[in-house]
């Protein structure tokens, strides 16, 4: 009987894999160059913050009442104002995207506002087919309105004004830069690419080639067989994680406040889950085209969904925030967030260690069940 | 010259659905997306924890924390009492945003004067807290307005606020015909990227090659199935968008399964064009993966495109599925008719072109 790891034949297996991996310049590029690219298109591509909005202005009143308005709307740093002369013609511009909103001040505005019992109303149009920007268009129009209502006020001499201003103060990014946060989650999902993406290729392909009778009729034992697909990958894996890291720092000047000892660890372990889960897959369909089709669903798709890289979690519905806690990257994606931004917090990185802990020894004990039933 | 394209048509839809692992792999993951994504891709901010540290308790102050309670985006209101509880809330993210109420702020609104709340955000999630931000200013002007307001007895003007296309501000409205565009992108770029590579794997390009069948023939054979499926995958996604979700389909679905037909060549032509540069399904699956994960994510789906840098919104321009969006949302939500559409169809017209050249050039360089 075999010893459950022998060191010698091991090595000629991790050999192999890895002559297998740096043969093939695919993996080169996955590893190293595809990271860096989609750092970029993350840095650069994806910005939520709320730059100015461009509305439409329809001034069917051209008293001075309603310039007045006009002229805050002009004022307000967040939205670009395109005047028109008709409705319908915003509405075309509306329907096509061109605007995202449209104010109308209509015909007797003025005159409305002058007489005390009437209330001059003003109509606001958003375009809810992007409801993030709607809101934005809502919330901009709606400041322009009350400050025009105070300085009305203030004016007149009415009553005294009664104001109340909040401002805002974002710790750990004070600019509030969405590059920020982004990048330390995109880097989560490039891990996940990494990991998953690529071991959900390696035991199948063995299947289609004919090449894992060949291994199973070896003196390879279990373990040996999976630690062989583990190891290189895993190497591959922490070498790309640090170029993310490094590429984010240096070129990209996201503050990186934890250690790299903790990035060290917390990354291992998110890596030994989605090789798991790549490998589990890879073991079970032994068929390359399903098992990438699959590790696209059960790896990429969740992390860029459910980890709450993009999307707060908070804001989904129980059942499925409770499926949030199942998914690797979610951990992940806090444990880095938190990393690059406030440094070594350690409730939150202890938390997501022990939960990665948890999912790598679940997904690789599966792979290991379901690898020995197929020996035998 | 149709039956043997039809006969190839055929083959690769039986290679496609020969087992039910395979037929299992291409439907099942469509139900689960539709499950939970239109949940969970929101940008919305909602069930957050606001969390308030009030030096003041006078009565301005905390009717204003009454009504930041009972806005939807807080369903939580967590009372501090210290700078150091201010701190641990943040840091252990316990709280999305805290207000701090300065000592004197009811005096000073009671004199007509204007104090300041300080809102400290969490920079880590720094969009949902500008979206949380946002809300809070939304209730404090409203507040200051009916203030304003009661002085004055009667209000002097209104705002009337439409959305439209969208009037309840849904955002599964937004999700779902986006998610007809995205879902179909990964199928259809998968099975045309890894169509060829498989038979390269396996050697039996070869016998293609010297069957009577042309570069062009074959090409027609891989995108075919990938179209049908793709067109499948949308039309479940459709239904349930309509029939589940309960979203009008407002426009002409002619227009609709008319633009995906040109959007799936465009896609086509970016997987056979990946398909004849690799040789093996790992660098196809790679390459089809470089390709489909940008393409998502400059589509506008998740960011505006007008945020992104001039020179990127340039390049983005080769991106079909970014056309695709505006089409599907255009006639989904606005019904958008045949001219409106063009500038977005005949980008597609282009790629297509293009990548399907292309890859016909690179098999016969091959062939030669």
């Amino acid at each position: 009987m075999n010893a459950p790891v022998s060191i010698r034949r091991l090595r000629a297996l991790c050999r192999k894999e890895t002559w297998q991996i740096l043969r093939d310049p695919s993996s080169n590029l996955i590893a190293f160059v595809l990271p860096v690219v989609m750092l970029l298109i993350f840095g650069y591509g994806i910005n939520l913050d709320s730059t100015a909005v461009n509305i439409g202005l329809v001034l069917e009143d051209q008293s001075p009442e309603a310039r007045r308005f006009a002229d805050n709307l002009y004022g307000s740093p967040y939205l670009n104002v395109v005047t028109s002369q008709t409705r319908a013609e915003m509405e075309q511009a509306l329907t096509a995207g061109r605007v995202r909103g449209f104010v109308v001040v209509p015909m007797d505005f003025a005159e409305k506002l002058k007489r005390p019992s009437d209330t001059a109303p003003l109509l606001v149009v958003a375009d809810g087919s992007e409801p993030n920007t709607a809101s934005f268009v809502q919330n901009y129009v709606s400041g322009a309105w009350s400050s025009w209502l105070q300085q009305r006020a203030s004016e007149r001499g009415e009553t005294p004004a009664p104001s109340i201003s909040i401002e805002p103060r974002f710790w750990f990014n004070p600019a509030a830069e969405s590059r920020n946060y982004l990048i330390p989650g995109s880097i989560t999902i490039i891990m996940t690419v990494i990991g998953a993406l690529l071991t959900s290729l390696v035991v199948a392909r063995e299947w289609e080639r004919g090449t894992m009778e060949a291994l199973l009729a070896s003196p390879v034992t279990r373990t040996e067989l999976l630690l062989s697909k583990l190891l290189p990958y895993y190497a591959l894996g922490i070498v790309s994680l640090f170029l993310c890291v490094g590429v984010a720092v240096f070129i990209m000047q996201v503050p990186f406040r934890g250690s790299l000892l903790a990035l060290w660890g917390i990354g291992s372990l998110f890596l030994a889950s989605s090789l798991g889960l790549g490998l589990l897959l890879s073991t079970v369909l032994r068929n390359q085209f399903d098992a990438a089709q699959a590790a696209l669903n059960a790896a990429f798709l969740p992390a860029m969904m459910l980890s709450g890289f993009l999307f707060e979690i908070r804001t989904m519905p129980a059942i499925i925030q409770g499926i949030t806690y199942l998914i690797p990257a979610r951990y992940f994606v806090t444990a880095m967030q938190t990393l690059f931004q406030a440094g070594n917090v350690a409730p939150i990185l202890l938390n997501s260690g022990m939960f990665l802990v948890f999912a790598g020894s679940f997904f690789i004990g599966l792979t290991a069940l379901k690898t020995r039933r197929r020996l035998e | 010259m149709f039956s043997r394209i039809l006969t190839l048509i055929i083959k690769e839809l039986q290679t496609l659905l020969r087992d039910r692992q395979s037929r299992t792999i291409l439907i099942v993951p469509v139900f689960l997306q539709l499950a939970l994504f239109p949940f969970a891709a929101t940008l919305e901010v909602k069930n957050n924890t606001l969390a308030v540290y009030n030096e003041d308790n006078g009565r301005e102050s905390t009717e204003l924390m009454q009504r930041f309670s009972q806005a939807q985006a807080f369903t939580e209101l967590l009372t501090l009492h210290s700078e150091a509880e201010v701190r641990r809330a943040i840091d252990n993210q316990q709280a999305l945003i805290v207000l701090r109420f300065p000592p004197d702020f009811s005096r000073e609104v009671a004199a007509g004067r204007t104090p300041k709340i300080q809102a400290i955000l969490d920079g880590r999630r720094s969009n949902s807290g500008q979206i949380a931000f946002s809300y809070v200013q939304q209730i404090i002007n409203a507040y200051t307005v009916e203030r304003l307001a009661s002085l004055q007895k009667t209000a002097l003007s209104t705002l009337v606020v439409r959305y439209w296309f969208n009037p309840n501000l849904d955002y599964t409205w937004h999700i779902l015909p986006s998610l007809i565009a995205i879902i179909t992108t990964i199928s259809a770029l998968i099975i045309t990227a890894l169509s060829v590579a498989r038979e390269r794997e396996q050697g039996t390009f070869d016998q293609l090659l010297v069957s009577p069948l042309t570069p062009g023939m074959i090409m027609v054979g891989k995108t075919v199935p990938a179209m049908l499926v793709a067109m499948v995958q949308g039309t479940i996604i459709l239904l349930a968008a309509v029939f589940v979700y309960r979203i009008p389909f407002e426009g002409s679905l002619l227009l609709l399964y008319g633009s995906m037909v040109f959007y799936i060549l465009a896609l086509a032509g970016f997987g056979l064009l990946i398909s004849s540069i690799c040789a093996t399904q790992q660098q196809a699956f790679l390459g089809a993966f470089s390709f489909v994960m940008p393409a998502i994510l400059l589509s506008g789906y998740a960011s505006p495109i007008d945020n992104m840098p001039v020179w990127l919104q340039y390049l983005d321009w080769a991106n079909p599925l970014r056309h695709f969006v505006v089409i599907v949302k255009g006639i989904f939500l606005k019904d958008i008719g045949l001219v409106a559409l063009l500038p977005n169809v005949l980008p597609l017209l282009v790629i297509s072109i293009v990548t399907l050249g292309a890859a016909d050039w690179m098999f016969r360089r091959r062939l030669g």
